[in-house]
Parts: C-alpha cells; sequence; structure tokens
C-alpha cells in the first residue's frame, strides 16, 4: 500500500488546558512528518465533554497549569478505562509534563491532597518544594541522546521495576534524586521533557509514527527525511547551560 | 534621607558606569547603606507615584504616560527601559538628584516588571497603578500564567488611588481593589485583533464572553497609521508614529491613566500629545545607517511575537530574526512553538545563540529561510548587505547586541 493510501488519526488531550510550553510544536512535528512522507493526518482536539473518535492512532497530552489541571480532573478520570484499553493495546502515545503525571497513580500535593491519575503508568508524583528547571540531556537505549528543557515541582517514582525512558545526564528528571527521567510501556512514553520534544527529538517522532501505522497497516518501515537542522538543533541544545 | 548616601551613591554610579556595568550596582551599595533611600526621594513627589506593569507593553506604555504628562507641563521622573528593577530605580533617581538631596520632579512613572514591582510596592506604596495584561513570557522564572496574575494582584492591593486595567484580559478583570479601578479597553470590532493567549492554537480563537466592565477609554478602530480612540464616549482621531497595533491599544490605557491624574486636561490635547510620541528603545526602533534604514523589533513572548508578526510579518522587508537563550530572554526555548509563523513569507537571516532552534521553528511552519548564522556581528552584515528596507524581530539580549554592533557601524 502506497503512502498515499495511508492516513493516521492523532488524538491531542485538551489542547486548551493542557498547552503550556509549546505542546503544540509536539503535534506539528507529528502532523509534517507524516506530511512529508505523503501519510495524511487528521488531529482530533478533545476538549472536556467530546466523544472520543472511534479511531485512535496517537495519543498526545501535554502539560497545564494547576488550573488546567483542575479544570479537567473529572472529565480526565471519566476517560481513564478507555485510554488505559488503548495505551495496553499498543496505541503509540506520548504524555508531557502534567499529563504524564497524571497518567500515573497519584499526585500527592505539599498539602496532602491528593490528585487521583488514571494509573496507565505504576508511578506516584509527591509535590516538591522547588521546581525543577532547566535544560535537560537524556541518555536513552532506544532513542540514543534526548534533548529538551523541563519545569515541575513534582517528583515522580515508580511504584514497581518499570523501564525508564532514559538516565539523566545533565538536568534533574523525574525526581532529581535517581538520574532517571521519564517512563517507558508498552508503545506510550511518559516525560518532563518539553521544548517541545518532538521536533528535536525526530527519533522519537518517527517511533511513534513508525508504530502507529505497523498496527495499522502491517509492517512499515518509515523513509528517511533529511534531518540536519534538526540535527544542529538538538547539538546547540545539549550545549546550553542548565 | 542621608547626603551621604547620595555622594556615595553617585560615586558609585560613575565608577560603575566607567566600568562598563549598567544599573545594578549603585542600587546595591544604596540599598545597603539607606534602606529608606528609595521611598525618600519618591515620598517627596507632590504627585506621587505611577508604576506600568504587565507581561507586554510596559516600557512603551510608560514613554507615552511620561510625554502626555510632561505636554501638560509636569516634571516627570522616569526610569530609563532595561531598568525594570528595583535597583535600576534607584539607580536613575541617583543619576537625576542634586547633591543637596533635591529632587526636582512632580511626579514619577516607573516601569516595574511583575516580580519587581511586587517588590517595590512593599517599600514604596503608588498613588497610580496601570497593569496591561498577563501573558506566558518567562516561565522558566514565574513557573505558571496564574503566578503572574496573582502578584499583579498584589500590586494593586498596595495602590492608593486609582487603577487602570485592561478589560479584555480575563485574569485581570477578576482584580479587586480598595483603590478606584478604571478599565480600557477594545471595540467589538477590534477584539477580533488580538486572540487570548490561552487560545492561540486551539480550534478556535474564541474569547469567553462575559459580564465587561465598562470602558472610559476605548480603542475602536484603526487604519494604517491612523488610529480611532473612544474618550467617555466621545471619538477622537490621530496619526501615530508609533509602530504596531498592539501600542495602538496599550495607549489606551496611557490615556486614561493621564485622564485620571488630570481630570482638568483636555482629550484633544492629550490625543495630539500622542500623536507626537515615538517608538521607544528597540520597541519598533528605526535606526538609520548610512541612510540604509533598519526597524528592531523587540520579541520577548509568545504573544507580543504573534502581534508583532501581525503587524509586520507581511511587509515586502528584509528580515532576520535573532533569538538568544540568556537569563533576561528566557532560558526555556518552547516560547517560539506557541508562535504561529505562517504569515511570514520569508526570512532572510536567522540568528542568535539559539538560531538553530528558530530555523527548526520556521522549518515546521514551512518557511523559506536563507541563511542561519548564530554569530549575531555576521548576520547583521548580511542583512545590512541586502537591498531595500529591513527590520529584525529580537529577543532583548539580541536587541542590545544588534543596537551596539549597528552603532559601531555607523561611526566607521
Amino acid at each position: 500500500m502506497n503512502n498515499a493510501k495511508k492516513s493516521l488519526t492523532i488524538l491531542h488531550l485538551y489542547p486548551r488546558e493542557m498547552n503550556l510550553y509549546g505542546d503544540h510544536g509536539n503535534i506539528l512535528a507529528l502532523q509534517k512528518r507524516c506530511h512529508w512522507r505523503g501519510i495524511k493526518t487528521t488531529v482530533f482536539e478533545y476538549e472536556p465533554q467530546k466523544k472520543l473518535p472511534k479511531e485512535i492512532d496517537i495519543i498526545f497530552g501535554g502539560g497545564g497549569q494547576d488550573s488546567g489541571q483542575s479544570v479537567i480532573q473529572d472529565d480526565f478520570l471519566k476517560l481513564g478505562e478507555k485510554l488505559k484499553k488503548l495505551v495496553e493495546d499498543g496505541v503509540p502515545t506520548l504524555v508531557v509534563c502534567g499529563l504524564y503525571q497524571l497518567f500515573g497513580n497519584f499526585f500527592k500535593t505539599l498539602d496532602g491532597e491528593i490528585i487521583k491519575g488514571i494509573s496507565v503508568f505504576n508511578v506516584k508524583t509527591l509535590g516538591g518544594n522547588e521546581r525543577l528547571i532547566g535544560n535537560v540531556v537524556v541518555e536513552s537505549s532506544q532513542f540514543g541522546k534526548i534533548v529538551g528543557y523541563e519545569n515541575h515541582s513534582g517528583r515522580t517514582f515508580f511504584e514497581v521495576d518499570l523501564q525508564p525512558l532514559g538516565d539523566v545526564k545533565k538536568g534533574a528528571g523525574n525526581n532529581g534524586e535517581d538520574f532517571e527521567e521519564g517512563v517507558r510501556y508498552k508503545n506510550a512514553i511518559g516525560t518532563y521533557l518539553h521544548g517541545p520534544i518532538l521536533p528535536k527529538n525526530p527519533k522519537i517522532a518517527d517511533f511513534l509514527i513508525e508504530t502507529a501505522l505497523t498496527r495499522k497497516y502491517g509492517m512499515t518501515k518509515l523513509s528517511k527525511l533529511n534531518d540536519d537542522l534538526e540535527k544542529q538543533a538538538h547539538l546547540s541544545s545539549s550545549s546550553r547551560p542548565r | 534621607m542621608k547626603k551621604s548616601s547620595i555622594m556615595i551613591g553617585k560615586f558609585v554610579r560613575r565608577v560603575a558606569r566607567l566600568k562598563g556595568d549598567g544599573s545594578a550596582l549603585p542600587g546595591l551599595v544604596i540599598e545597603k547603606i539607606d534602606r529608606n533611600f528609595l521611598r525618600d526621594c519618591l515620598k517627596s513627589l507632590p504627585k506621587g507615584v505611577v508604576v506600568v506593569s504587565g507581561t507586554n507593553g510596559k516600557t512603551t506604555t510608560t514613554k507615552i504616560i511620561v510625554e502626555l504628562l510632561q505636554s501638560q507641563g509636569l516634571k516627570v521622573f522616569t526610569n530609563r527601559s532595561g531598568s525594570n528593577f528595583v535597583r535600576g530605580v534607584i539607580a536613575a533617581i541617583l543619576e537625576n538628584i542634586s547633591p543637596s538631596g533635591k529632587f526636582d520632579f512632580d511626579i514619577a512613572v516607573l516601569e516595574l516588571d511583575e516580580a519587581h514591582a511586587v517588590r517595590f510596592v512593599k517599600v514604596v506604596q503608588p498613588k497610580y497603578a496601570v497593569l496591561l495584561n498577563v501573558m506566558r513570557d518567562q516561565l522558566d522564572r514565574f513557573g505558571e500564567i496564574d503566578t503572574t496574575a496573582k502578584l499583579l494582584a498584589q500590586i494593586a492591593e498596595k495602590t492608593t488611588d486609582k487603577i487602570v486595567i485592561n478589560r479584555e484580559d480575563k485574569r485581570l478583570k477578576k482584580i479587586k481593589s480598595a483603590a478606584l479601578v478604571k478599565y480600557f479597553g477594545l471595540s467589538n470590532k477590534l477584539l477580533s485583533e488580538f486572540p487570548e493567549d490561552d487560545a492561540m492554537f486551539s480550534e478556535h480563537h474564541f474569547r469567553v464572553s462575559g459580564k465587561s466592565p465598562k470602558a472610559d477609554v476605548v480603542f475602536a478602530d484603526f487604519k494604517k497609521d491612523t488610529a480611532i480612540y473612544e474618550i467617555d464616549g466621545e471619538k477622537y482621531e490621530v496619526n501615530l508614529k508609533l509602530d504596531g497595533v498592539y501600542n495602538f491599544y496599550n495607549a489606551a490605557g496611557a490615556l486614561l491613566m493621564v485622564r485620571e491624574i488630570l481630570p482638568k486636561s483636555n482629550p484633544s490635547d492629550l490625543i495630539k500629545a500622542l500623536g507626537d510620541v515615538e517608538s521607544a528603545f528597540g520597541r519598533g526602533e528605526i535606526m538609520n545607517i548610512h541612510g540604509e534604514k533598519v526597524q528592531l523589533l523587540l520579541v520577548k513572548n509568545p504573544s507580543g511575537f504573534q502581534l508583532s508578526l501581525k503587524s509586520f510579518g507581511k511587509r515586502n522587508y528584509k528580515t532576520m530574526i535573532a533569538i538568544n537563550d540568556q537569563y533576561a530572554d528566557g532560558r526555556d526555548m518552547s516560547w517560539l512553538w506557541n508562535v504561529d509563523f505562517r504569515t511570514l513569507k520569508n526570512v532572510d537571516v536567522v540568528s542568535g545563540v539559539r538560531a538553530f532552534d528558530m530555523a527548526l521553528r520556521l522549518k515546521y511552519d514551512e518557511v523559506r529561510f536563507d541563511k542561519v548564522e548564530e554569530d549575531l556581528t555576521l548576520a547583521t552584515e548580511k542583512l545590512m548587505k541586502l537591498k531595500g528596507k529591513k527590520q529584525i524581530f529580537c529577543t532583548y539580549t539580541a536587541m542590545l547586541e544588534i543596537r551596539k554592533i549597528l552603532n559601531g557601524r555607523s561611526l566607521e
């Protein structure tokens, strides 16, 4: 089957409430990297009380402010079972920062308040006093060097033995203690890295696209794109101070 | 206020300037030796202190208020742009106070960034405040937009007489104060010209309609350089030297503030004076280098960049974009992805420490660019060699560097 007949539906969770740090760039990276290969995409912007589309090939969710998180909270918990099933079925998924935390079991704030998550990842997040802010470099066995920027007060810990996205070479990562960043589970990635993560780490973008195409159309190998500029931006990011 | 502090302060200021250092050191020294210096100086002003704060437009709004007040015969003290922190204000006072302690002004109009404004109002309670907008900006410093809004609410709390607020900003609209709150706003027609920050990339660029308080000055309409304002229900038309629709809007806030400070002033006189105000340092400022004109357009955050592109992105100018990531610019580059660049036709040079981040951003919006050159001197040279009118969108520290480079060229 040629690419022109292939199309992917990207589910963007709460673009209005959860879009603090350039998350739009992740959607754009997925769209353009499909488009440049002749693959059609449809982005479904999910807002509270909407119905999920029938077909979902990639899931993306970003970070938000505390106020944004409280707006989506109830709606999100209702969506939980469906999202969990999709991830368990192997739908490629990327959740960043706020939604990474809420894809875990819970977020316990400094005041002791528990914000429930949807337990896609068996992780917990504890509120911290100081925000962890700055450039991050991560080394991953699957994707090589990953660059990004973090800005979070929550500290995320694995509740069972899980695979992190990678090891922190610069920055704080999940909790600033164990030098691990993010989580890898089935075809899902949870991470604190915005920046946004996909344009400057095209290997991750292509992993999500390739996995989605393979699930839908059978074994797919993506054609190569010219990523010179991506590499240069990646390089200059990794050389910047914290 | 101790006269010895003035002497010491002035001395430190001279030494600091010889070293090429700006305004931080003298302020630091004075804060250590005379804690009441700032309060004592500003308390002596008969008409008190005006604080201008918000994410975008502080510098230009401050400049407009200063020049409108001056047009009405007032002696106005103000801080230089870029020194919008408490120590910067102290340095500016040292520059303007006589050795005997004479501080000969009627009123002070001070531009302060949100965090410094909060520190400032704890020391000096302003009589007046203008709160312009809350947009995502420097989240690596402030954390969240809602945090920034809380800072502005604290300024409102400390202001004693009158506060001027942008009623179209949903976070500012909620601010309450014991002082009298007055609003400036947009006509229905212009509302859609200013998309809300949160809605920038959502499917719908809508504003949540709600009850709006009455605005005493409304930015009603514009065509090219001509703006129409409604002051107390009367329409006034004016040709502006200022560039950029967002500056036209901030002028409405400035007009209202001046009307509140001088209730007897004649609106037509103020409108006339507004027509004479020129762009502030680096904010649409046009530099003339050997007869070649180049306009500097400071961009600091997504909404500011977006509004700037809306006003200038489609012009047939040779265009450079220069992005740095020093502390004053913000270290986090993700903000570039909250800007929609698709209106730009062609970018000639992309420069700055994060030139490749910017170029990558353009690639994903499929905007053509000719050259990527991280070095600002080489990049500026390249731009200046091109024929035709030129413009540079630049972050704060890039703007300072480019001004230096261009000034160096004009001396050659």
